[in-house]
Parts: C-alpha cells; sequence; structure tokens
C-alpha cells in the first residue's frame, strides 16, 4: 500500500479531530538549560521570554547543577560519547556497574540493572518474570508505561480501586489460586501527588502471599528522611520486591532507569527484559553525571530538606490564597480547577505572567477532574515562590475562583 | 436478582465511589468512569456469572459501554440468561 491521498487524508482527519477534541499537544521551545529561570519561545516564531517553571520533575534542582554537568564532560572526556552496543555484548563499562551498585545501596535493595528508560524498564520486569499461572493486581491509577508492561505480559491482570486497600484486599482473596500475585502500584501518583499506602500494601502481601513492585519515579531521590523514596517514607526499606524508577526526574534529569530489587528478579530481567536485551546501552556521558548525583545525595539531604520546607511554604501559600488543592505533601501540587477550558485559561495567563505551569485535563486526569498541576524544585528560591503566589493570586481573583469550593467553582464554570 | 440489577450492582461496587449512580444507559467506557485496562474484571465477572465466554474480538471497549449494551452481549452468548 502506497502512502496514498486517501491514506493521508486520513491521518489529517485524525488529527484534525485531535485538535478539535481540544487534545492537540504543542511543543513549547526553551532557548536555556533546564531551571528555574528559563526562555520559553511560546507560541512557535515568537521573542522567548523569561518565566518560571513550575512544571518540571526537576525535583533536586539537579537537572543543570554545575557539579552534574563537571561529571557528564569528564565522562564524556574518559569515556567517550557512544557504546554503540547493548549491554550484555559490548555496552557495559565500569560505571554502568558502578551506578547500578549506587542505587543498590542507595534504594536498600539487593541489585540493580539499568534501562534506558523508566518506560522500558516497566516494559521489560513483567513480562521477564511472570508467565500466565500468575497475576498481576495493578492500581487503577498506575503511570501509562506500567500498564504497558502489564499488556505485554502474559500473566492475567486485575486492578483495585485507587489506594482503596478493601479493594485490594478482595482482590488478593480472588486470586489465591494463581501460582504467584504481584501487587503493583506508582509510589508517587503523578497526576494527584498522593503517595501509595506501601505499609498496608506490604501487609497485605504478607499476609496473601504476593510480592510488590513500586514505580517510584516521582520519588526516588526526594521522598523519605533520606529521600530513598516512598518506602522509606512508608518504613518498608527491604520490604518491595521491586522499584522501578527514572533517572530522567529528580536524579539530573537526562534519561535513564532501573529495576532494583530482589537479586533474583534483577537477574531474571538481565537474561529475559526485551529492553534491557534489544535496545542499546545508556550513554557513558549519562551514566558518569548519574554516578555523581548518587554521589550528590548520598552524602546529603539538603536539596531534599530544602525541597519539603519549599513545598510546604508554596502549598500553605496557595491555601491562603483561596486556592483548592489536592491533600498531599509531596511536590506535586495540583491546583483543582474541575473544567478543563478554565484550566487552558488560567494556565496561558499565568504563562503571560511570567509563571509557567500546564493545565491537564481528561483524558490525561478523569472527566471533571481538570487541573493546573504545579511542582517544586529545590532550585526554587523563596522569591520564585513569592513571585508565583502574587501571580496565582492576581489571576485566580481575575476568574473570582479564591475561597470557592468544588461546588462554587463547578456552579461557576461547569465541568 | 434480574441481569439488570447485578450488573449495576457490580459495577458500582468495583468501579465507582460511593455516591456515584449508575443507568442502563450511562456511558462507562467513553466517559471513563471505567478505563478500559480495568474492564477486565467486568468481563471476567460476566464470565463466571452467566456461564459464558467472551472471545476478545467481542471483548471491545464499546460492547461493554452501557449496562444495555452489556446484557445484550451476554445474551448473545447465553440466550437463557436472565
Ligand atoms: C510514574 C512514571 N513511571 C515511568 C515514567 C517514565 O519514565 P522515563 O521517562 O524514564 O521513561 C514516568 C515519566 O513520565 C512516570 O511518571
Amino acid at each position: 500500500m502506497a502512502y496514498s491521498e486517501k491514506v493521508r487524508s486520513a491521518y489529517k482527519e485524525l488529527i484534525d479531530g485531535i485538535r478539535n477534541d481540544g487534545l492537540f499537544k504543542e511543543e513549547r521551545y526553551i532557548h536555556s538549560e533546564q531551571g528555574i529561570e528559563i526562555k520559553v519561545e511560546f507560541p512557535a516564531g515568537s521573542e522567548p521570554r523569561d518565566v518560571l517553571n513550575f512544571c518540571a520533575n526537576n525535583y533536586l534542582g539537579l537537572s543543570s547543577h554545575p557539579d552534574v554537568v563537571k561529571a557528564a564532560h569528564e565522562g564524556l572526556d574518559t569515556r567517550g560519547y557512544g557504546m554503540s552496543s547493548v549491554r550484555f555484548i559490548c555496552g557495559t563499562q565500569d560505571i554502568h556497574r558502578e551506578l547500578e551498585e549506587k542505587l543498590t545501596a542507595f534504594l536498600e535493595t539487593e541489585d540493580t540493572v539499568l534501562f534506558a528508560s523508566c518506560l522500558d524498564a516497566n516494559a521489560g520486569l513483567f513480562e521477564a518474570v511472570l508467565s500466565a499461572d500468575d497475576v498481576m493486581i495493578a492500581d487503577r491509577l498506575v503511570h501509562a508505561s506500567v500498564v504497558d508492561g502489564m499488556r505485554l505480559c502474559p500473566a492475567k491482570h486485575d486492578t483495585f480501586k485507587h489506594s482503596n486497600m478493601e479493594h485490594l484486599e478482595k482482590k488478593l482473596q480472588e486470586h489465591q489460586d494463581a501460582r504467584y500475585r504481584m501487587i503493583i502500584t506508582d509510589g508517587v501518583f503523578s497526576m494527584d501527588g498522593d503517595m501509595a499506602k506501601l505499609d498496608v500494601i506490604c501487609d497485605l502481601a504478607d499476609k496473601y502471599d504476593a510480592m510488590v513492585v513500586v514505580d517510584d519515579s516521582h520519588a526516588t531521590g526526594f521522598i523519605g528522611k533520606r529521600g530513598k523514596g516512598t518506602h522509606e517514607h512508608c518504613g518498608v526499606l527491604g520490604r518491595v520486591d521491586a522499584i522501578t524508577t527514572t533517572l530522567g526526574k529528580a536524579l539530573g534529569g537526562a534519561s535513564g532507569g532501573c529495576v532494583s530489587g530482589r537479586s533474583e528478579l534483577v537477574e531474571m530481567c538481565r537474561q529475559r527484559a526485551r529492553p534491557y536485551l534489544f535496545s542499546n546501552t545508556m550513554a557513558p556521558v549519562v551514566v558518569a553525571a548519574a554516578n555523581k548525583v548518587l554521589d550528590i545525595i548520598t552524602a546529603t539531604t539538603e536539596r531534599r530538606d530544602k525541597l519539603e520546607a519549599s513545598t510546604k511554604y508554596w502549598r500553605e501559600g496557595l491555601e491562603s490564597a483561596g486556592f483548592d488543592l489536592k491533600a498531599g505533601d509531596t511536590p506535586i501540587v495540583p491546583v483543582m480547577l474541575y473544567n478543563a477550558k478554565l484550566a487552558q485559561d488560567m494556565a496561558r495567563d499565568l504563562f503571560d505572567e511570567g509563571i509557567y505551569v500546564i493545565g491537564f485535563f481528561f483524558p490525561v486526569v478523569a472527566k471533571g477532574q481538570a487541573r493546573i498541576r504545579t511542582q517544586i524544585s529545590a532550585a526554587h528560591e523563596k522569591e520564585h515562590l513569592d513571585k508565583a503566589l502574587e501571580a496565582f493570586t492576581k489571576i485566580g481573583a481575575k476568574y473570582d475562583i479564591l475561597g470557592k469550593s468544588k461546588d462554587d467553582i463547578i456552579a461557576k464554570y461547569g465541568l | 436478582m434480574a441481569m439488570q440489577d447485578l450488573i449495576i450492582e457490580y459495577i458500582k461496587d468495583e468501579y465507582l465511589e460511593e455516591d456515584d449512580e449508575v443507568g442502563l444507559d450511562t456511558p462507562l467506557i467513553s466517559s471513563g468512569i471505567v478505563d478500559s485496562f480495568s474492564m477486565v474484571s467486568l468481563k471476567t465477572f460476566l464470565e463466571n456469572k452467566y456461564n459464558i465466554s467472551i472471545p476478545d474480538e467481542k471483548a471491545a471497549p464499546e460492547a461493554f459501554d452501557t449496562v444495555r449494551k452489556i446484557i445484550d452481549l451476554v445474551h448473545e452468548f447465553n440466550p437463557d440468561a436472565e
């Protein structure tokens, strides 16, 4: 079949449909390094403007940290640019193994294997360790890449209501006839910023003989007193059987991911996980910088402590201004607006005020749950937060939603 | 209990929060109440309850979009189910 005019116009129609549904995603070009004070060209073709970034996953502010950049330079100089190989042929350098060992020590697990991304880790893990006799029981709000990984795995799958432990227990009871049960959840949920109840989950896993897998992409490096992640926060270090996480957010933000956990599960990934076997190794420059990141966060909790304090300040500021926030204590702070258009309009007005935030709405979040998701970073200084609070207050007043409850906002703007 | 009530009860239990209501023609999947990934437990429930086996090609999300469509689907495989 050639790429005929008929095929072309069919795709064009699809794309128009996406646009008409208001779901068209547009990139914004950033003319600076990643950070808080960035230069953004938006809309395309316009003069780049200085804005404050409140929508990056740069939780620890390490994405452009001078020590990390320096380590990357050194990595480039001593280990070269590319490896041109998957891991098991000739794609593993000493620094790859060093990074795996550092992650194992930091996460307090038994072993770690790197992947090109956490999406790849999630795509590889389940299929590598489970078979058709097993069942995966996942929280309904797990990340899309976890869902995809589960779809690639022949084991049965089931889901439980978000963070509903009674429902999970019921599912565990229902699936007692499976060979292995695996409970799967995100540690911190990226849209709501809430945390899984890992203490209860691990107890249920013990009671009903199940393994526990946690995607801690939005937690590794800063959740828990030493920043180890949700398992530390919930007091279950050593009880989570496998953690998948990313180097693409708090840990320098370049790219890469891993599976870290029971040594046999990790070994099965090395032997069987398709993204590990059939995709190129992580670039040396990224590995070298990530090693530095692990050194930084192992040596001091300064950055995660500052992030915690700034998050508290930001939450309190928005709350006292009269915004309706999703409860929680992670640096993901969703400002609830319920109506999709309101979320988009306010995000655009905030951009005009020099604050870069994004509105999220169906299908990324449930219908009627539109919001602006703000994300705090250890690189935010008090004056950044104050400037943003001022802008939020101004725009909130413009739309007359300050001090208004969920019902008030819905009554005014609809769902 | 009649099939309609049984199915509605299951859907409420399995997918909804306490104050949500669902009727014969409430869109489930297209409205986002039930995501296609979580739909499998509904399929399993129907198969066990009504002694049927719904092949994958018949288990498209659209076929489960309302309680009315779900009842039709069950009847397609077990005409005597009630
Ligand atoms: C919970 C979760 N898991 C996995 C990923 C994917 O991580 P990566 O960018 O390393 O593929 C993301 C990133 O969006 C995420 O939020």
